[in-house]
């Protein structure tokens, strides 16, 4: 029986984490970081769950406690943000080559500067190259229902690589939407206990974890990762057949919106999506031209073949990116979807838009826009604003 | 959309703009809507003008892009009808609330021309009269239920009477005031 809520998409993940019950829990208590670990910490004093929370001085720290927890054999999770995740970066990369199946909590908000506090990619898309399985989501619902899925795919042993649980920030983390909660006992039924192979506390076998890896070693262990990431889209599907069966609710790779028929398409990750859908819903109503939408869930691994399968009929497309990466391009969505459909051999037009830095709203009206830009690039086949950016402040 | 009323709420940092905002979405579920209830994050610090929203609505809503046609707007400080356009985008059929002790002839000339339903509220007086102090957010969700008829005034007044429990679970001398505040309020919103 799924219980309807009402929550935050902080209260939710914090839930989630409340009814998974982790060993461990290091976190910085503080900004940049979120309500996630305050919440926790409530349950934890409130004797609502028995995990141990670590208030760490910084995020540096709070990364390395997680490692040490997760290699020790326990179940560890932390939550952060922004510049908190940044703090992290060393960490990231370490938890992802000695495959320690950890479950970070990322709430997406940009990085500074100037400084600044509200949803954007660049914390996650700067670190797409670390080695972390990256799951994104549209709305409170997807991340908490992300959030169950985590520890089954971080910790199946193909995989025993870190995951990334995204949404993005204040939009979803901080807005109160309707949301079906799973029971608990269903929760820890799916979930199960972490069994792992190896681990620092064995005292029969003993072991370490991260030692220096001269250029003998360091290409096979980036071979292992690569193979282990390729190994991960089987199982996150297998998670995701497991979730519909326990809850009705089905999720792949991405989702396809009215994209079956359509003949122009945006590709786009995050809360904007569930934007981008009501201007489908008004322009198909309003003028029945087939438009439609590919949002992205997993990142990493990219689903490179799918995307472009899914995409192989329209005529034009705009990818949408909420980062930048100053290859005075395109953004990371696009470099990657345009190369998935060259390397399918796929014939239409692309642009690749940046929209939503720094929190910048982006409307039904601005989605409408785009699809009219679309229709115009694949009637005249000219492509003079490639790059463009979103709602630009008009000077 | 049809079917889904917007609202946007116009405070000052530490008045209770959001929080209304989140308790509107709260009761509004509770009557068995979709809602959403979020805030516009600025700088944050006391006094400084904060904007926050809601979406309530028979279906799911998907839409995540703030609000720029409202159906309503709430004003729970009137200072800041000096220095913000707070009809903007407000639909010629929506209704305008606001917390003022002027007479509503006073608040006109601020609208900027303004022709749909205004709405007064003198919510300072109405708290310190229920509460003994100054929380003009709880008349001021009084006021937004009763003009957007969103939800049934009983069911507000029930589902309201069980938030403050939970809420005020520790100082349960305030539930009765602000009950009589939200009560006071349905009574002297005026058009």
């Amino acid at each position: 029986m799924a219980v309807r809520e009402r929550l935050s998409g902080n209260e939710a993940v914090a839930y989630a984490i409340k009814q998974i019950e982790p060993d461990v829990m290091p976190a910085f208590p503080i900004t940049p970081s979120t309500e996630i670990p305050q919440y926790v910490a409530s349950y934890i004093a409130n004797g609502e769950m028995d995990t141990e929370f670590i208030p760490v001085e910084s995020e540096h720290s709070a990364m390395s406690a997680t490692l040490g927890a997760c290699a020790a054999g326990a179940r560890a999770l932390t939550a952060t943000s922004s510049c908190g995740m940044a703090l992290m970066w060393e960490e990231l990369y370490v938890a992802a080559s000695d495959r320690l199946p950890i479950v970070m909590a990322l709430v997406n908000r940009a990085l500074s500067g100037p400084i600044n506090i509200n949803a954007d990619h660049s914390d996650s898309m700067g670190a797409r190259d670390s080695g972390w399985i990256q799951i994104y989501a549209e709305s409170n619902q997807e991340v908490y229902d992300n959030f169950l899925q985590a520890f089954p795919i971080a910790e199946h042993k193909d995989v025993m690589l870190p995951v990334m649980i995204c949404q993005d920030g204040f939009i979803t983390s901080h807005g109160v939407e309707n949301i079906l909660l799973v029971e608990t006992d269903s929760v820890k039924e799916f979930v199960g206990e972490r069994n792992p192979e190896h681990y620092l506390l064995n005292a029969k076998e003993p072991m370490a974890v991260g030692p220096y890896a001269v250029s003998n070693y360091y290409m096979e262990t980036k071979r292992g990762q690569r193979e282990a990431m390729k190994n991960a889209r089987k199982v996150i599907l297998e998670v995701a057949d497991r979730f519909e069966k326990m809850t009705g609710r089905r999720y792949g790779f991405f989702e396809e919106y009215c994209l079956e028929d359509a003949e122009y398409a945006i590709v786009i990750i995050g809360s904007a999506a569930g934007t981008c859908k009501a201007a489908v819903d008004k322009i198909r109503k309003e003028t029945g031209k087939k438009v439609g939408l590919l949002k992205i869930r997993i990142f990493r691994p990219f689903p490179e073949e799918e995307i472009a399968a899914a995409l192989a009929h329209v005529k034009a497309i705009a990818v949408l990116d909420r980062s930048e990466m100053f290859a005075a391009t395109g953004g990371p969505l696009g470099a990657e979807v345009q190369a998935a459909l060259y390397r399918a051999k796929a014939g239409a037009d692309v642009v690749n838009y940046f929209y939503g830095l720094g929190g910048r709203d982006i409307t039904v009206e601005d989605f409408e826009q785009v699809y009219g830009k679309l229709e115009k690039l694949s009637s005249e086949h000219e492509i003079t604003d490639m790059y463009e950016y979103i709602g630009l402040r008009k000077e | 959309m049809d079917n889904t009323i917007e609202i946007r709420w116009h405070g000052r940092g530490g008045q209770g703009a959001k929080t209304a905002a989140l308790l509107l979405a709260d009761v509004a579920f509770k009557t068995g809507k979709y809602v959403q209830g979020f805030p516009e994050y600025g700088p944050e610090r006391m006094g400084a003008p904060i904007t926050a929203y809601n979406r309530i609505s028979e279906a799911p809503v998907t839409i995540h892009s703030n609000i720029y046609y409202p159906d309503l707007v709430a004003v729970v400080d009137d200072s800041l009808l000096e220095s913000i356009d707070v009809t903007h985008g407000l639909k010629k059929e929506g209704a305008l609330i606001i917390n003022t002790e002027k007479k509503k002839e006073e608040i006109l000339p601020l609208l900027g021309g303004f022709q749909g339903a205004v709405y007064t509220l003198d919510a300072k007086a109405i708290s310190i009269k229920a509460l003994g102090k100054n929380y003009p957010n709880s008349p001021m969700l009084a006021a937004v239920v009763a003009v957007s008829g969103v939800m049934d005034q009983k069911d507000f007044l029930r589902e309201m009477q069980a938030s403050f429990a939970h809420k005020f679970a520790k100082k349960p001398e305030v539930i009765d005031g602000n009950m009589r505040a939200l009560e006071l309020a349905f009574a002297e919103v005026a058009r």
